[in-house]
Order: C-alpha cells, then sequence, then structure tokens
C-alpha cells in the first residue's frame, strides 16, 4: 500500500519537475511546480511528518506558487516567450550547478545504502514533538530564523516604496 | 483492505450529503433572499420550488459545452475543478457528531487552511486562462482579497487552537465541553465571521464578481457544467465556514437533550441563514475599504488577540 502510494507521488513529483521545465508558458511551469510541491507534501505524509506535510501545502503550495502566479498575471505574459535574454551567463552556470547537485545526491545514495536507518521515536512528526524540539533544542536558530525573515520583509517593503525625492515630498497629498 | 473499503464507502456517503445540501443550498437561498425583498422565489418546480435545484442541474449538464477563442484548455478545465475539489475535501476532518467523522488528524485545522489556501488557484487559473479583461481583473481582486482574510482567518483560528491546547477539531470540540469558545474568544469569532465571509467572496466582500463593474469576475467566461462546479465550491465553502464557525467557537456537537449531530446540524444551519442574511442586508464596500480594512483592523485585532490569548494560557498554566 505504501509502496503504491510512493511510486504515484514520485511519478507526479518528476512529471512536474519535467513540467516545470519543459512548459512553453510560465503558468503551466507554476503549475507544474505546485504538482511537485503536493506530491512531496505525499512524501512527508508518507515519512509520517504530517505537520510538516501540511505547512508544505500552506506555505508552499498555499502562499509561495500563489505569489509566481500573481506575478506572472501582473506581466501579462500571455505566450510566456522569452524577451531577449538579458543574464546569458546563467544558462551555463545552472547546467553547471544542476551537474553538482545531482553528483552530490548520486554520491549521498551511493555512500548512504548499507548504513542503518534510524528509527524514529514514538510520536515523530507530530505537532507537539516538532514544537517542544522547536522551542527548546533549536531555539536560537528559530529565533535568528524569524529575525532574518522580518528582515527580507523589511527589505521588501523599502525596496517596492516608490521613490520620492526628499524635496518633492512637501507637494505630496497626504496618504490616505 | 476493509478500513480502505470503509472509508470509500463513508467517503461516498458523505458527498452525496453534501452535494444535495449544497443545491439546496441555492434553493434556500433563493427563496429566503425573495422573502426578504418580499417576492415569492422560485416556488413552480415541485412543491414550494422543492426540486428547483434538481431541474437548475439538469440544465447545467445539458448545455452546450462552450470555451471562448484561443484559451488555454488544460488551465481553463483545471480551474472549477480545483475549486470544487478543495472545498469538498475539507469534509474530510470536520467532525459532525462525537463519533460521526471520517478522520481526526491532529493537523486537522491546518488541513482545512490548507485546502481552503490551495481552492484560490481555481479563482487566479479561471481568471487568467479565461482570455478576457474582467476575467482577469476580477480574479486579481479575489485573490488580493482571499489572501489578505486567509491572514485573519489564520490568527482567528491560531487564538482558538491556544485556548483548546490542540490542533485536532475533534479535540477542540472536546474542549468545549463545559464553556463555548465564543464565551473565551469573542474577538476571534466576530474576525472569524468577517474573515469568513470575504473568503467565500460573499456579499458584503463579493467584489470579486461585482456585477456592475466587472460582469460576473472570474467566472464570466464559463458556463454550463464548469460553471456549475465553481458554484458548488462557493456554495460548499459557505456550508464549510458555518461548519467551522460551529467546530471552532459554538461547540460543535455539544448541547443539551438533542443528538449531537441534530446540534451540529442546528448550528450550522443558524450561520448558513445569517450569510445569506447579511447578503441581503448589506451593500458592497469598495475594494479599498476592503483591503484596509483586513490589514489595518482584522490582522492587528488578530495578532493582539493571539498575544493576550497566549499571554493568558501561560499565566494559567
Amino acid at each position: 500500500m505504501e509502496f503504491v502510494v510512493f511510486v504515484v507521488a514520485a511519478a507526479g513529483a518528476l512529471a512536474g519537475g519535467v513540467g516545470v521545465i519543459a512548459s512553453r508558458t510560465p503558468v503551466r511551469s507554476a503549475l507544474s511546480l505546485l504538482l511537485v510541491l503536493g506530491n512531496l507534501a505525499v512524501m512527508y505524509l508518507l515519512l509520517s511528518a504530517q505537520f510538516i506535510a501540511a505547512l508544505q501545502v500552506i506555505v508552499y503550495a498555499g502562499a509561495i506558487v500563489v505569489l509566481f502566479l500573481f506575478v506572472i498575471m501582473l506581466l501579462h505574459m500571455r505566450t510566456g516567450e522569452g524577451r531577449v535574454e538579458k543574464l546569458r551567463w546563467q544558462r551555463p552556470v545552472s547546467y553547471v550547478l544542476s551537474g553538482v547537485f545531482l553528483s552530490a545526491l548520486l554520491w549521498a545514495i551511493w555512500t548512504g545504502t548499507g548504513t542503518q536507518v534510524a528509527t524514529s521515536p514514538a510520536g515523530f512528526g507530530t505537532v507537539e514533538s516538532v514544537g517542544r524540539s522547536l522551542f527548546t533544542t533549536f531555539l536560537l536558530p528559530f529565533e535568528i530564523a524569524s529575525v532574518v525573515l522580518l528582515v527580507g520583509i523589511i527589505a521588501a517593503v523599502v525596496v517596492g516604496r516608490p521613490v520620492v525625492p526628499p524635496s518633492a515630498r512637501a507637494h505630496l497629498p497626504p496618504p490616505e | 483492505m476493509n478500513a480502505l473499503a470503509a472509508a470509500a464507502v463513508k467517503s461516498g456517503v458523505l458527498l452525496f450529503l453534501l452535494l444535495t445540501a449544497c443545491a439546496y443550498m441555492t434553493l434556500l437561498e433563493r427563496r429566503l433572499l425573495a422573502k426578504f425583498q418580499i417576492r415569492y422565489g422560485p416556488n413552480r418546480v415541485g412543491p414550494f420550488g422543492l426540486l428547483q435545484p434538481l431541474a437548475d442541474g439538469i440544465k447545467l449538464i445539458f448545455k452546450e459545452d462552450f470555451a471562448p477563442a484561443r484559451v488555454d484548455l488544460v488551465v481553463y478545465w483545471l480551474a472549477p475543478a480545483i475549486s470544487m475539489v478543495t472545498a469538498l475535501f475539507v469534509y474530510a476532518v470536520i467532525p459532525f457528531g462525537p463519533q460521526l467523522y471520517l478522520a481526526n488528524v491532529d493537523v486537522g485545522i491546518l488541513i482545512v487552511l490548507a485546502a481552503s489556501s490551495v481552492g484560490v488557484y481555481g479563482v487566479i487559473l479561471g481568471g487568467w486562462s479565461s482570455n478576457n479583461k474582467y476575467s482577469l481583473l476580477g480574479s486579481l481582486r479575489s485573490s488580493a482579497q482571499l489572501i489578505s482574510y486567509e491572514l485573519a482567518l489564520s490568527f482567528a483560528v491560531i487564538s482558538v487552537v491556544l485556548t483548546a491546547g490542540s490542533l485536532s477539531l475533534v479535540e477542540i470540540v472536546n474542549a468545549q465541553a463545559r464553556v463555548w469558545f465564543v464565551v473565551l474568544q469573542p474577538v476571534a469569532f466576530v474576525s472569524f465571521l468577517i474573515a469568513a465571509v470575504a473568503e467565500t467572496n460573499r456579499a458584503p466582500f463579493d467584489l470579486p464578481e461585482a456585477e456592475q463593474e466587472l460582469i460576473a469576475g472570474y467566472q464570466t467566461e464559463y458556463g454550463g457544467f464548469k460553471f456549475a462546479m465553481f458554484y458548488i465550491g462557493e456554495y460548499v465553502a459557505i456550508v464549510t465556514m458555518s461548519a467551522l464557525v460551529t467546530t471552532l467557537f459554538w461547540g460543535g456537537w455539544h448541547g443539551p437533550f438533542l443528538p449531537g449531530v441534530v446540534w451540529f446540524a442546528l448550528k450550522m444551519f443558524a450561520f448558513i441563514f445569517f450569510f445569506v442574511w447579511i447578503r441581503a442586508t448589506l451593500p458592497r464596500v469598495r475594494h479599498d475599504q476592503l483591503m484596509a480594512f483586513g490589514w489595518k483592523v482584522l490582522v492587528p485585532l488578530g495578532l493582539l488577540n493571539v498575544v493576550i490569548t497566549a499571554i493568558i494560557v501561560v499565566l494559567l498554566q
């Protein structure tokens, strides 16, 4: 039963992954990404990490890909044909990086087989256990992550604000 | 294997009940709106118009299957399906009675939030794929609204979760055996109710389909069964929100004398009536008012409520 679910989810994730890079229109790419993320959530469920699975769907599928779609729709790239590529060096660099990543993965699988797999303790993956370890063992990294996120949000607001020279500010109508 | 078959049968029965309820929800809404506006409403098909939803359904199924020129057909079909499926999916975790639920997941409420956040795709993709400016504008408005009010909704839910000490909907109902959370969390209840109306795109927050400006918003180019799927999604969402308010704030199946399921149904029906009632009562707000209210009132209020709740919970321990 578990194996069947795994095969279906893995096939779905792979199909989505191919779809992300093979789709003509950016919207289709984003949808394929959604497929990948949804299938990853199923994988988390199989690993009995239901909390992570739910968060995966809420954060990635529910928020991040929605933002992607928003940007695509606002740019109104209906045809989605890439305009002139400005960052020409990106393409070769991406090949190299994916090659490195693939070899790292293969190496990890190669060396990892045969060793003992750690058994998960009772209550693994529940909200209680994840929360407990987040707020005791990993408190400092957790708090640092929250500060980093906050910095990111403030930076986004500052970057997204229209630039107004100080001399022109006096003539602007008061903000609503 | 037996457990699997049992789950399948249960899901089938639940789906049938839900779709029937949703069909009659349309009749109920039309009759109630008519009563509010002092007219008769649909009363010709069957006694009291009871066969009207059936007639509507058959009509919608047999309509011509139409797609506008140059649409992205896959996405065009996918959008209403996503709307309907995510709306129905939520019912897997909602407890209707003490033993009457499909699954008692320990992250139940998160699954509800996840399904509703995926439901946004139906609106976005429907508007985008229709190749129509009104659809696109409607879906942009709608998704902005859904994302903003999801936050307020989540804050209200977090307050309830903190009070109950569990993410499981069954546990949340059990925690209300003595005092319903509407007493302990009045602020969360009100903001949840407002956010729920916005999340279901209902009047006075029905900007996505504001017919005077946008024809019908993201569903302008949809007809026949695809249109029906959008509508099923919308009406199921109303039933869902009513069920959630009942579960989170009004003690779920708890109540004296009557069996739990009856209490649940009664409370849920009261909120469905409320949804229709405010639609008949309040005029539509403007988009900037909606956004300002969401971000400047509901979200800070929700945050404050979460903080205060957390402090009280810690002090009481």
